[in-house]
């Protein structure tokens, strides 16, 4: 494509019929002022594509202020979208599109695009106060330093200060609606049907009427630009991908999560409790929840994170399917509580929705960093089951399996979650409701051979016995008891007994584990190891790789404590492992620990998810100098 | 629920554990109170769940023979809080003393006054940390000397009820551990109660803080230092009753004089279920040596709890769009077909 640079308001007479190119994957990146609606705008064109019928994958990334100071570099915040005909498992390592709604949105993201890609951006924010703010000395609009990039600049602002003259909205109002504009123009450019967006529009300013109206308008306006103002000699087409048969929807982790917990519920039949404290990333679990009751779960905005924990391990007491959310800070606040629910072996279930660190960190940035607290973050010997959806749409079924496991073994289960999950979004292929398996909640009610410590055999699960049943009164508490009867118990041989009896306990879980699979082959060359929400980044590389004749597998951990029986037979079936993880390697140090394997180590702390192409260049370096070793077939 | 009528005995409420506070340590009357009351209460043994934290008092519930929690220190009331919301058929009680409620758990005490929920909280308060070997607490009187303060502290204590009262919360009482058929009658009224009632029990902690209540509880002085507040009387006082907390009302504040004075002073009637707590806080301020110390219920008024309510918009919430089922939920919001 030309550059269509300051070509606004051209085309008149006879107009070229733009051609349609066709392509397989498109990476659109968003970037403006936390008040420019960049989160909203991305979250509409996800939308499109979604009913489009794409493959997708989000990413967004924002700023932890609500409104930084308008223009400023603090306040950028940023939406990546990646939709595609085929199968994709990340939002894309650099955009394709970049759409700049201000200078200091130009300034903190042009490194991201690849020379030759688009650089849609309002002229009309590029003005003297701005690009102080961004710290540009000129502007980069007329300094030739945009050379390399398909410039398509065009002054927002203005165009929507013509369409709204008139409207009756401020100045500001009508300013706030640059971000459909922007929207309009790139409806038009990768053709999507307008009409869904305006009936969304319409329901989103249900109340606002005057302000849904300015919105549809400004959107229209935007679709009719692309078309007339001759800035484009291409639109674009990304067909349909050839997605499974079924139902879709799109989801976040967050929203993921918050419907396996009220799906748990239904399932068991039992009520469900959600305590949690305000924390970014994990809050969008709370406000799903708080619309949810009317399905049996009890939502409670306890007054700091431990009354989270602890009200939480109160209601398991009662016989609830308990649930505490949160993220790194809050989840260090909640250890002495799970310590208590490991003494009492009472069923909870603890989400931490991680987030860049220590202390309070970056909150609104993922990380993979509170693996080994969770495992060894409490005083004392005190085993918890930890698991890790690795995808947004894995929330939902790893929060029912975090549920069963819990109510199963009467322990604490850590769901690891992380921000990039969190607010992520992937459609999801919304499952068979047969396929999803009732759980069977067993609550003790015979008092005859009753002693609070008795346990499962095969287990080893203490009784669940609950309040209001007659004839199983008994008092559990966090001081030692001893094994069967329950009584308080300093005797020593005793509390080694309940020490290992808890880790045994947690250890057996394996058992009912379906074992670990390996993506590629089944041994040979080099394993990629990972957990959590890197597996689209890892999974794509290793097809890459794979594509180009390379030797290279994935295995991609949810269960972390305890691992699948078959972990240590699969790592030591490669020649090479290498873990990447967004930590300094705390995965890696536990399985060279566990199995003694001489596992390499890819780590990335920058509070931003893998890109592809750093871990093929990684895993590029450790396959033997200049063979790429043909695949067995 | 059993449609018979209850009949339990003292002796039915005691657990086979073995006692272990001190001797002579104010515990054992709290204790033989609660299961003397207990089986008036018409509440079924097993519908009955105490939930302590950390210390001394903290103990208690291994010794009921009802539900027990023993839990960690200062959250009794958010895990008593949890099991109230999630079971409201449940009688909750939460036993803790004056550094687990007001110093590590503070901010849970003051909350689930504020919310209100049906929890019936008893406050054993020694002024001093006995399980830890006698450092001051929160209400140890300023100056106390103690291994973790020998040239005495310097923060004034909290006044508990007050700070209760500033939560607005619709049941607080105090009594002390030794007046045992008030104390009795303090545990009925807070067993009646719906909502969060606070219970401060002034309990001797013979090897820490011996006597520090000793003024309250000697023969001879007490009837000059304890104010029994009685709802519809007066605040009369003294072995004849001839003393009388008044008030000022040109400076709203309380003074002790004597009855019949022509003093500026008038006598004002103690209104348990005055709906401004203004009163009953002054009242929560009076202590010795200057004035009496009320004993009694200084607040007892009818406000929704806080799981009534929560759970009544739950019911709104399942009227106006039903009680929702698996499908509705995965398949209820935008969804697309691909096909």
């Amino acid at each position: 494509m030309e550059r269509a640079s300051n070509s606004e308001g051209a085309g008149s007479g006879s107009k070229p019929v733009p051609a349609v190119e066709e392509l397989e994957s498109v990476v659109i990146r968003f970037v403006g002022d936390s008040g420019d609606g960049m989160q909203l705008t991305g979250a509409e064109f996800t939308r499109a594509a979604a009913l489009g019928g794409n493959d997708l994958a989000t990413y967004p990334d924002f700023p932890a202020e609500i409104r930084a100071p308008a223009g400023s570099l603090a306040g950028v915040s940023g939406f990546q979208l990646q939709f595609a005909s085929g199968a994709i498992f990340t939002a894309g390592d650099a955009p394709d599109v970049l759409v700049v709604m201000n200078p200091a949105a130009l300034k903190t993201n042009l490194a991201a695009l690849e020379p030759g890609g688009m650089l849609l951006l309002d002229a009309g924010a590029f003005k003297p106060k701005n690009l102080e703010l961004a710290g540009y000395e000129q502007s980069p609009l007329d300094d030739g330093s945009l050379a390399n990039y398909r410039l398509v600049s065009v002054d927002f602002s203005k165009q929507v200060a013509t369409a709204l003259q008139g409207s009756g909205l401020s100045t500001k109002e009508v300013q706030r609606t640059r971000n459909f504009f922007v929207l309009g123009l790139l409806f038009w450019l990768y053709q999507r049907p307008t009409k869904p967006e305006i009936d969304a529009i319409r329901r989103r300013f249900v109340r606002r009427a005057e302000i849904a109206d300015a919105n549809i308008k400004v959107f229209e306006i935007g679709y009719h630009f692309g078309e007339t103002a001759e800035l484009f000699q291409t639109r674009y087409r990304v067909p349909s991908a050839k997605l499974a048969k079924g139902h879709y929807r799109n989801v976040t982790g967050n929203e993921a999560t918050a419907l396996g917990i009220v799906a748990a519920g239904q399932l068991a039949g039992r009520p469900v409790f959600y305590a949690s404290y305000p924390i970014t990333p994990a809050s969008e679990i709370l406000h799903n929840l708080a619309g949810l009751v009317r399905y049996g779960v009890t939502v409670f905005q306890a007054e700091d994170e431990i009354a989270a924990v602890t009200s939480a391990i109160g209601a398991s007491f009662g016989g609830s399917i308990a649930v505490t959310g949160t993220s790194g800070p809050g989840f260090v606040l909640k250890q002495e509580g799970i310590g208590l629910a490991v003494a009492t072996e009472l069923p909870l279930v603890i989400i931490n929705v991680q987030r860049a660190g220590p202390s309070t960190g970056m909150p609104t940035k993922p990380e993979q960093a509170d693996l080994l607290l969770t495992l060894f973050g409490r005083n004392s010997e005190s085993p918890v089951a930890v698991l890790a959806p690795a995808t947004p749409v894995e929330c939902f079924e790893m929060t029912i399996e975090a549920v069963r496991l819990a109510t199963e073994h009467m322990c604490p289960v850590v769901l690891l979650s992380d921000g990039s999950l969190a607010n992520g979004s992937e459609p999801w292929l919304l499952p068979d409701l047969a396929e999803l398996k009732p759980m069977r909640l067993v609550y003790r009610t015979d008092p005859e051979g009753f002693a609070p410590y008795l346990r499962n055999p095969e287990t080893l699960a203490r009784p669940w016995a609950l309040p209001g049943t007659p004839g199983l009164e008994h008092r559990i508490g966090g001081l030692e008891k001893e094994d069967v009867s329950g009584s308080v118990s300093y005797d020593p041989i005793n509390h080694e007994h309940m020490v290992r009896t808890r880790q045994a306990k947690v250890d057996r879980i394996a058992r009912g584990l379906p074992p670990a699979e390996v993506f590629g082959g089944e041994e040979g060359g080099l394993l990629l190891v990972g957990w959590g929400g890197t597996y689209g980044a890892l999974h794509e590389a290793t097809r890459t790789l794979r594509a180009e004749g390379c030797a290279v597998s994935h295995l991609h951990l949810r269960y972390l404590n305890p691992l699948q029986s078959n972990v240590g037979e699969i790592l030591k079936a490669f020649e090479q492992v290498l873990v990447a993880e967004l930590n300094c390697g705390q995965l890696s140090m536990l399985l060279r620990d566990r199995f003694l394997v001489d596992a390499k180590r890819l780590n990335k702390v920058q509070g931003q998810p893998f890109q592809v192409r750093e871990i093929v260049s990684a895993a590029r370096a450790l396959l033997p100098k200049g063979v790429l070793r043909e695949l067995r077939a | 629920m059993s449609m018979e009528p209850i009949s339990l005995t003292r002796r039915d409420f005691v657990s086979k554990e073995a006692v272990r506070w001190c001797p002579g340590c104010g515990d054992y009357a709290i204790l033989a109170q609660m299961q003397r009351v207990m089986p008036e209460l018409g509440v079924a043994r097993e519908k009955i769940v105490f939930i302590s934290g950390i210390g001394c008092a903290s103990r208690f519930p291994y010794y009921m023979n009802t539900y027990g929690f023993h839990t960690i220190h200062g959250r009794a009331p958010a895990v008593a809080t949890g099991l109230r919301l999630a079971r409201p058929d449940l009688s909750v009680w939460v036993v803790t003393g004056d550094g687990d409620a007001l110093s590590i758990g503070g901010n849970h005490l003051i909350q689930t006054l504020r919310r209100n929920l049906d929890i019936k909280i008893l406050l054993f308060n020694n002024r001093v940390y006995g399980l830890t070997k006698g450092q001051f607490s929160p209400t140890a009187q300023k100056g106390m000397r103690t291994k973790s303060s020998p040239d005495g502290t310097v923060a004034r204590p909290f006044h508990t009820l007050a700070l209760a009262l500033g939560a607005e919360a619709t049941f607080v009482a105090r009594t002390v551990d030794t007046e045992v058929q008030h104390l009795q009658e303090m545990i009925r009224r807070m067993a009646n109660h719906k909502g969060t009632s606070l219970l401060e029990i002034y309990q001797n902690c013979p090897v820490f803080n011996d006597g520090a209540f000793e003024d309250l509880k000697d023969r001879k002085l007490k009837s000059d230092h304890l104010l029994v507040l009685e709802q519809g009387q007066t605040l009369r006082y003294g072995a004849k009753q001839e003393r009388v907390i008044k008030l000022n009302p040109m400076e709203a504040r309380l003074f002790a004089g004597k009855v019949g004075e022509d003093d500026g002073g008038v006598e004002v009637v103690h209104n348990e279920r005055a709906a401004d707590p203004t009163l009953a806080t002054l009242l929560s301020r009076l202590e010795g040596p200057e004035f009496p110390t009320p004993i009694g219920v200084l607040r007892a008024v009818e406000e929704p709890t806080f799981e009534e309510q929560t759970h009544a918009l739950a019911e709104a919430q399942r009227t106006r769009l039903g009680k929702g089922s698996l499908g509705e939920l995965l398949f209820g919001g935008e969804r697309w077909d691909v096909s």
